[in-house]
């Protein structure tokens, strides 16, 4: 039997933080009332003119250079023409065979070994409008052009990728790299994150390349796995029973999980590109290369490796604290004033993490700031907390914003070191369950964690366990 | 002469000197529109109230001293975007929009005082070379109203030579400044590529397209040019180059100028053609210049490679056309719905006209997976060429000469069905948008009481060289001081 491979090539787009759309003043911004960042030149009124926007530029070359690209003295603009109503000029402005990043790669960390993906380019175009729909049964559609002219990036890979994992792998790496540049953010859900695949099988040990499908529509990292690992399914079967393989493009069903045809490769537009005449070609200098590349961030694995070495953090914490800029900028913020790396690593990874997710929330918009957790930190370095105590201190700062010293006081969540109160409970307790007791003395070492319990259900969690576990034993 | 005969140089003298007002301008352009126009048919909007207020404000603030085109009243090209004026560049398309901004060069006239009379008639989307393609009427040629003005911009010329308009603007992408001056007796300019800026002018071939004056003599054309040359940030393509005062270079001293002429041009020249050029180069070489026969050996070529750019540039930048945001969308029948497509197709197919279509359809065409590169590059790599040979013939001569146009003003209808005819008439004028140079026409003769346009090329922003051979040829013949004698007969010019 034949065994197969995949090898799959990625297009991502990328939708650039500018300020200003890609060729008019008009406003960067999701989210407005319908058409209001518009003006007439986005709405390509007769006789009006693009003008680059520079930053969409600079933009450009700071992903190139963060995805190791070589930066093209020379590149332009073409024009792309198809008709559609959230096209207003009937062509995107795009790069066709003079594209801005030529030649790059990105490493990725599977569980088995270092993968290089290379790119093939990263070019510079334009988003298009969106159109809305009426409900129902309504006859009509909306078009609003807010979203017309905001600049994108487009980045190509070669058809480096093997597996689905590969592929998640390859766009987890790329968002957080195109984060750290802060040339976007990468929200996928809002459409500032594209990506399309294209995927082909053949038999391990050949470098054939087979007729190939594009998949889109995929609406997270999660989908595009799924995606093409259905896609390998499919065609692993046509292969299976001798059929031909027919080059399309597949929507991807989110709900379904499935892909289906959206068109074959004869209903392909015809895009007719051509250099754009009222833009002229761009040259570059290696000076200006230059100045962008020294004023580039530390990219996440620059920072994980300081991660490891500097804070003594091992790989996979590392790797989830710098897989994004912010957490990992939380992160340095709690270690810059708290002492032990490892404990604020558990703390950040386990329960902010989970909080954020749980609440689909954003490192930026939490109320839980680095000195809420290092005040924290401390009142358990104080035994002021108990552990399990702080959990609770943890979820009530990340709900409210308020202090943990405030948390404590309000709830009275204070431990209970006195001894003597302690030591009254611990009598109480034994003498309510001789029973377990003797089980206790029978060996059964289990009973004891019961009697500790029974200690702090009564004091709601708040009696401080070192002490109630010694006072047990004393009298067991 | 009536005040509507006058040059703008002349009116801006009168007005420094206080011998009449803006008003008074304005009033005697307004009132030769409203006696001739019927017959001439060369504006197709007219802004008659707001060139009284404009005038008034010329007057009540003393702007002559501004600008010497402050209170001239000038005419506009249909498609150069007049903010809250209609701007329909002769189509369907467009006969109702009315743009919300002005074109860059529009600005440049408001800012300095100058009066706009109105928008002027011209081939639809300037596809043509005798404004017989509006899509609204045909504009005719104040020498003989049964002749076309030339095109595209043939109601900018017929409106400035039949004193409708002091000057005019216009633009040109393969001679639709030129020949429709050179049909009309006019003086027109198409400045070098990226001189005057395109901004908010209704585009057909982007990469040849410029905007340029049509004015009575070479004085006024420098005038203009000094107002709208110049850089603009909304205009990527726009040099970033110094601008002289162009009236600097009206010496009428032109001795020892090299002047070549290419010798590809010359050949099939209907012999009174030929004739009155011949003359016109002998009143040079009498003027002191050095004139020479010289070889353009891709001359042949540029016309095809015309046709191949033009097109595919205007198929794209026409595409936005759609009857979604602005102008025509057809209208289904009671009951009916158009799907997208449909309205699509309707709509570009009762908006566009013949020519339109035509050129939409070509264009397209070359532009085709597998055409690219049979046409479009192709003709690119003509387009290097005919650069070259320019640059080869500028280290030789300060400036070269030819006819405008082979062709004598033509009979309205005789070419309209004949569109190779039609696109022979521009083939001493398309190269030199191939190349972006600046060119010049202006009156060199009368053949059977017609006028004949010469052509004077110079390498790009040399401006000042093409005003200053013009200028002494001018300054040393009589024609431009000739007017149209607006009767429906061939009329009789003299020869002199």
């Amino acid at each position: 039997m034949v065994e197969y491979e995949a090898v799959i090539g990625l297009e991502v787009h990328v939708e650039l933080r500018t300020k200003t759309k890609a060729f008019c003043s008009c406003p960067n911004e999701f989210g407005s009332e319908p058409n209001s960042n518009v003006c007439p030149i986005c709405l390509a009124m007769p006789g009006t003119l693009p003008v680059l926007n520079k930053s969409l530029l600079e933009y450009g070359i700071r992903t190139g250079l963060a995805l190791n690209c070589e930066i093209a003295h020379f590149c332009k603009f073409d024009r792309k023409n198809y008709f559609y109503p959230d096209l207003p000029k009937a062509y995107q402005l795009s790069q066709s065979d003079f594209p801005l990043c030529l030649h790059g790669y990105l490493d990725v960390e599977t569980d088995l070994e270092t993968r290089r993906i290379r790119i093939n380019r990263v070019h510079m175009e334009e988003d298009a409008g969106k159109l809305v729909h009426g409900e129902g049964n309504a006859d009509y559609s909306l078009v609003d052009l807010n979203r017309g002219g905001v600049p994108l990036l487009e980045i190509v890979t070669e058809p480096d990728i093997r597996t689905p994992e590969e592929a998640r792998l390859y766009l987890e790496n790329l968002k957080a790299i195109i984060q750290y540049l802060g040339v976007s953010d990468c929200k996928m859900e809002e459409g500032s994150l594209r990506c399309d695949a294209n995927i082909s099988l053949r038999p391990v040990g050949t470098d054939i390349l087979n007729t190939k499908v594009e998949i889109k529509n995929m609406n997270s990292f999660r989908a595009v796995q799924r995606a093409l690992e259905g896609e390998i399914e499919r065609q692993h079967g046509l292969y299976e029973t001798g059929e031909s393989i027919i080059q399309q493009t597949r929507g991807w069903d989110d709900v379904t999980g499935t892909t289906s045809l959206m068109r074959t490769k004869e209903e392909a537009a015809d895009y007719r590109y051509f250099p754009d005449p009222d833009l002229v070609p761009i040259h570059l200098t290696s000076e200006l290369v230059e100045s962008i590349r020294k004023g580039l961030p530390e990219l996440p694995a620059a920072r994980k490796e300081r991660f490891m070495d500097d804070f003594g953090l091992p790989a996979y914490d590392a790797g989830v604290l710098t897989s994004s800029r912010e957490l990992a900028d939380y992160f340095e913020k709690c270690v810059s004033d708290y002492h032990d790396p490892k404990k604020v690593s558990n703390w950040v990874m386990v329960e902010f993490l989970r909080l954020l997710n749980t609440h689909n929330m954003e490192v930026r918009d939490a109320k839980l700031t680095p000195s809420h957790l290092v005040e924290m930190l401390q009142l358990m370095d104080q035994g002021t907390i108990s552990g399990k105590i702080a959990k609770t201190v943890f979820e009530e700062m990340f709900a409210t914003g308020k202090k943990a010293g405030i948390v404590v006081e309000e709830k009275g969540l204070l431990q209970i070191s006195d001894e003597s109160k302690l030591a009254e409970m611990v009598e109480a307790v034994l003498s309510a369950h001789p029973e377990v007791v003797e089980d206790y003395r029978k060996g059964k070492g289990k009973a004891l964690g019961f009697l500790v319990g029974q200690v702090m259900k009564q004091t709601r969690g708040k009696a401080n366990p070192q002490m109630v576990n010694k006072l047990l034993l004393e009298r067991i | 002469m009536d005040i509507f005969d006058l040059t703008a140089h002349q009116l801006a003298d009168m007005l420094k000197k206080r011998e009449t007002t803006a008003i008074e301008i304005t009033r005697s352009v307004l009132e030769r529109i409203q006696k001739v126009d019927h017959d001439i048919r060369a504006y197709v909007t007219l802004t008659a109230e707001q060139a009284i207020e404009s005038a008034k404000e010329v007057d009540d603030n003393c702007k002559e001293k501004i600008s010497p085109l402050a209170g001239i009243p000038a005419g506009l090209k249909d498609n150069i975007c007049t903010k809250e004026v209609r701007t329909t560049c002769c189509s369907r398309m467009l006969e109702n929009f009315v743009p919300p901004y002005s074109a860059t060069v529009v600005e440049r006239l408001n800012q300095v005082g100058a009066v706009i009379t109105g928008k002027l008639n011209m081939d639809e989307f300037a596809m043509g070379s005798s404004t017989e393609y509006s899509a609204f009427f045909p504009t005719h040629n104040p020498w003989d109203l049964d002749r076309v003005p030339g095109g595209s911009s043939g109601g900018p010329a017929a409106a400035v030579a039949a004193g409708e308009a002091i000057y005019a603007i216009g633009s040109d992408t393969g001679g639709s400044i030129r020949q429709p001056a050179a049909f009309c007796g006019i003086v027109g300019l198409k400045p070098t590529y990226g001189l005057v800026s395109r901004y908010g002018v209704v585009p057909f071939a982007s990469s040849l397209d410029q905007v340029g004056s049509l004015t009575k003599d070479v004085r006024d054309c420098s005038m203009v040019m000094n107002v709208i040359a110049g850089q603009d940030s909304k205009d990527s393509t726009s040099a970033p180059v110094d601008i002289p005062d162009y009236t600097s270079f009206l010496t009428g001293e032109i001795k020892g100028k090299k002047i070549g002429v290419p010798r590809e041009l010359l050949d099939g020249l209907d012999p009174k053609m030929a004739d009155t050029f011949k003359k016109a180069l002998k009143k040079l070489e009498e003027l002191g210049a050095i004139v020479d026969e010289c070889s353009f050996p891709h001359a042949e070529a540029a016309v095809p490679a015309y046709h191949i750019i033009a097109p595919a540039e205007a198929s794209s930048n026409l595409a936005r056309f759609d009857g979604v945001r602005y102008g025509h969308r057809a209208v289904p029948e009671q009951g009916k719905d158009y799907d997208l497509v449909e309205m699509y197709m309707k709509s570009r197919g009762e908006g566009f006209g013949p020519e339109v279509k035509r050129r939409v359809l070509l264009g397209t065409h070359f532009l085709s997976t597998g055409n690219y590169e049979l046409y479009y590059l192709k003709a690119l790599k003509v387009r290097t060429l005919i650069i070259e040979d320019y640059q080869r013939l500028f280290r030789e001569y300060d400036v070269l000469v030819t006819l405008t146009t082979p062709d004598l003003p033509f009979k309205l209808g005789r070419k309209i069905d004949d569109p190779l005819a039609l696109y022979h008439s521009d083939s001493y004028t398309i190269p030199v948008n191939i190349a972006g140079l600046p060119a010049i026409s202006l009156p060199c003769g009368f053949v059977d009481g017609l006028p004949v346009g010469m052509q004077v090329i110079a390498p790009a922003f040399a401006e000042g060289d093409l005003l200053q051979v013009a200028y002494a040829f001018e300054q040393n013949t009589p024609y431009h001081k000739q007017r149209p004698p607006l009767k429906k007969e061939t009329a009789k010019g003299s020869e002199s």
